[in-house]
């Protein structure tokens, strides 16, 4: 296989290495270095969001207000929410696929490789504007990432800004989205018929059909907001006879399969990850298709669940409650699935599987939260309390950032050609597990006892979780600079084989490491898809 | 194979990309269309407490079997600079039969005012039945300096209301509607 790389490089004058500087970067149309872009700028707004989510954990560190006004407290909140949302989780799996998908089916790039560089650098502007509301008049946006108009429509001049960079987002993703759909069902290697394609190809194609579906209506939803605030439209202003609720049902609409956005591709990278360190094929390949399609299409018709206490006739508070609970058995048959994989495997630890198996443990205790709110009269009491805090921060951070780092770790030796230190990787681990554990169980508690979220300050009786809760938070966060050093001491380490793990199955890994910057210029046959699926 | 892969990814790339931008471009437009479906939903079903805001007509046709208690509750939006109340809490009625209430407001700046009144009905059940048949909420309410007024309410509570409502709940909410009129343009 490397010797089908090294021929058509000498086959094809127009194969050149990377341009030098920061032209190379600029102007790239390299899925992989396109890949890498979207990898640490996902990284950067990772601690960014980070930062803000210490804010808050220091101010409620204790109970009473200590450093910050409650303004800047609603600020950090959506702030925090929105970064991490838009800036670190999509975009890190954007980037994971950029630089995965097309060795994975065995394509020589993406399909549309200029959009792919649009896709990607309009993601700094549009977190550079997001950002730069923190210095405006009126303060960051502070009604919530859900921009519920009674709430956001108060912003002051950050308003018409927050709006553009949720804009700019959007085009970014559907963009990404539409390469990747393009990519993986125009440019498969001959031998690579659909229900070969890995799982991780899998989910993120269905990711990406999500993708288009709703992002497109969250725009709507926002420029909504833009005219009822500018142009006179009243959408959701009740005294030109609109209706806030409408809001909450159309940016719930998109809401509930950005959550899928957020795990389906998580659910791609763990699956990958415990069949190598199990040493067996995953199994139940093509169920895990089937169950990801149905959460997909299950996606679109539970999001009222979130707005259970705004009032609806008992038929719809049933229908939605049931068909959240109904989601419940495909993503059931994916954490049986990962079991079934482990079960009498020759199972080894190394940190990508200690992160994909804490993110099945995890992500599993975050679904039987969610599936307690799901029941709708228990909702009426855990709404807006800090068990939906606990509840999606489970299922976001030991979900998908863990999965995040799984994958990273598992790929690294691939992208650097050299094995990152190992015990490094384990204290990270080790570090982020405790700690994670230590912020998000005691919300629960919390959240059981009544502490309402988004609020700076709390009833003392709170106090003592709370404290756990920060010092969790402090912890996770400083912990997370360990992966920073990982990734600066990547090339320290021995020389990875093409193979890197002992029992990796997939195209990626016939490749060289580090992976040339040009790969499968011929389509892999025969011989190469049968020794990468073997 | 080979002729295809060399010939394909261009045009296929292109339409397959062409097809995903429309459905984005469709989706977009669900979104704005989720609006009037969104109105029909709440008409039909009385969602959010949904009540008509233009005149209905009604026979009166009584029920004498049974009565019903209207509940009224006003609120002022957080900006609206007014008092508003009803003159009275509750009163019992008699379905099918027209009754009249009063609702008072005053302004309380120096200024003149326009006001608009947003109804809203409780339990959902109910808001279908009941039916009024004039109201200050129809229309916008405007206000001189200091203006106080008495501004009417003329209903009628349909006979077919469920058995199970024993009480209706009638809330409104005032706004001050500068921020809809400075913008409406025209």
């Amino acid at each position: 296989m490397t010797t089908a790389v090294a021929e058509a490089q000498d086959a094809h004058d127009e194969h050149h290495g990377p341009e030098k500087g920061i032209r190379r970067w600029l102007f790239t149309t390299n899925h992989k270095d396109i890949g890498t872009l979207y990898l640490i700028f996902s990284l950067i707004m990772f601690f960014i969001g980070g930062a803000m989510a210490l804010v808050i954990r220091s101010e409620l560190m204790q109970p009473g207000l200590q450093f910050v006004h409650p303004e800047f407290f609603n600020s950090m909140t959506t702030m925090h929410a929105l970064i991490m949302v838009f800036g670190a989780v999509m975009p890190a799996f954007v980037g994971l696929a950029n630089w995965m998908i097309p060795m994975m089916i065995g394509a020589p790039d993406m399909a549309l490789p200029r959009m792919n560089n649009w896709s990607f650098w309009i993601l700094p502007v549009a977190f550079g504007i997001l950002l730069s509301t923190l210095f405006m008049d009126g303060g960051a946006p502070a009604g919530g990432w859900t921009m519920y108009p009674p709430l956001i429509l108060q912003t002051g001049d950050a308003f018409p800004f927050l709006i553009f960079s949720v804009h700019l987002m959007g085009i970014s993703s559907i963009m990404g989205a539409i390469n990747i759909i393009v990519t993986i069902l125009n440019m498969r290697a001959p031998d690579m018929w659909l229900l070969r394609m890995p799982i991780f190809v899998w989910c993120w194609l269905i990711t990406a059909y999500l993708l288009i579906a709703v992002m497109p209506v969250l725009a709507g939803a926002v420029t909504m907001l833009l005219t009822d605030q500018f142009f006179g439209t009243s959408f959701f202003l009740a005294a030109g006879g609109g209706d806030p609720v409408m809001f909450q049902h159309i940016f719930w609409f998109f809401g509930h399969p950005e959550v899928y956005i957020m795990i389906l591709p998580a659910f791609g990278v763990v699956s990958e990850i415990i069949p190598t360190f199990s040493r067996k094929p995953l199994f139940g390949h093509d169920s895990m298709v089937y169950a990801a399609s149905s959460i997909a299409f299950l996606s679109f018709i539970v999001w009222a669940h979130h707005m259970f206490t705004v009032g609806m006739p008992l038929s719809g508070q049933m229908f939605f409650m049931f068909a959240t609970m109904l989601i419940a058995v495909p993503t059931g048959v994916k954490v049986f699935n990962w079991v079934a994989t482990m079960w009498r495997g020759a199972m080894t630890f190394e940190t990508p599987m200690l992160f994909a198996l804490a993110f099945v443990f995890l992500f599993t205790i975050g679904g039987f939260s969610g599936l307690m709110l799901a029941i709708a009269p228990a909702d009426i009491q855990y709404h807006d309390t800090y068990f939906v805090v606990a509840h999606f921060h489970y299922v976001l951070v030991p979900g998908s950032i863990f999965a995040l780092m799984a994958g990273a770790y598992y790929w690294l030796p691939k992208w650097t050609g050299y094995m990152y230190n190992e015990s490094l990787g384990k204290l990270h681990f080790w570090l982020s597990t405790i700690f994670v554990n230590l912020t998000f169980f005691p919300m629960h508690f919390l959240g059981l006892a009544g502490m309402p979220r988004r609020i700076p300050d709390y009833s003392t009786q709170f106090a003592d979780f709370n404290m756990v809760a920060s010092i969790g938070a402090l912890g996770f966060g400083f912990s997370q600079l360990i992966f920073v050093w990982v990734l600066l001491t990547a090339k320290k380490g021995a020389k990875a084989t093409d193979r890197v793990w002992e029992a990796p199955r997939g195209l990626e890994w016939t490749v060289p490491s580090p992976a040339p910057y040009h790969t499968f210029d011929t389509p892999p046959k025969g011989r190469v898809m049968q020794e990468a699926f073997e | 194979m080979n002729d295809n892969a060399e010939k394909r990814p261009d045009n296929a790339n292109r339409s397959l990309t062409g097809k995903l931008l429309l459905l984005a471009a469709v989706m977009f437009g669900f979104g704005y269309l989720l609006v009037p479906l969104y109105d029909v939903f709440c008409e039909i079903t009385g969602f959010g407490g949904r009540t008509n805001t233009v005149a209905e007509s009604s026979r009166e046709n009584p029920d004498f079997s049974r009565s019903v208690r209207i509940e009224f509750v006003t609120t002022v939006n957080e900006y609206a600079p007014w008092e508003f109340a009803a003159d009275r809490d509750s009163m019992e009625v008699t379905p099918g039969k027209m009754y009249y209430a009063t609702f008072t407001a005053r302004n309380l700046t120096e200024g003149k005012k326009v006001a608009q009144a947003v109804p809203s009905v409780a339990p959902i059940s109910a808001s279908g039945h009941f039916k009024k048949i004039e109201c200050f909420c129809f229309t916008n309410q405007e206000f001189q300096a200091n203006e106080e007024r008495a501004m009417p309410l003329q209903f009628i509570v349909d006979p077919d209301l469920p058995e199970f409502v024993d009480t209706i709940t009638l809330q409104y909410t005032f706004y001050d509607t500068v921020r809809v009129s400075a913008n409406d343009g025209s």
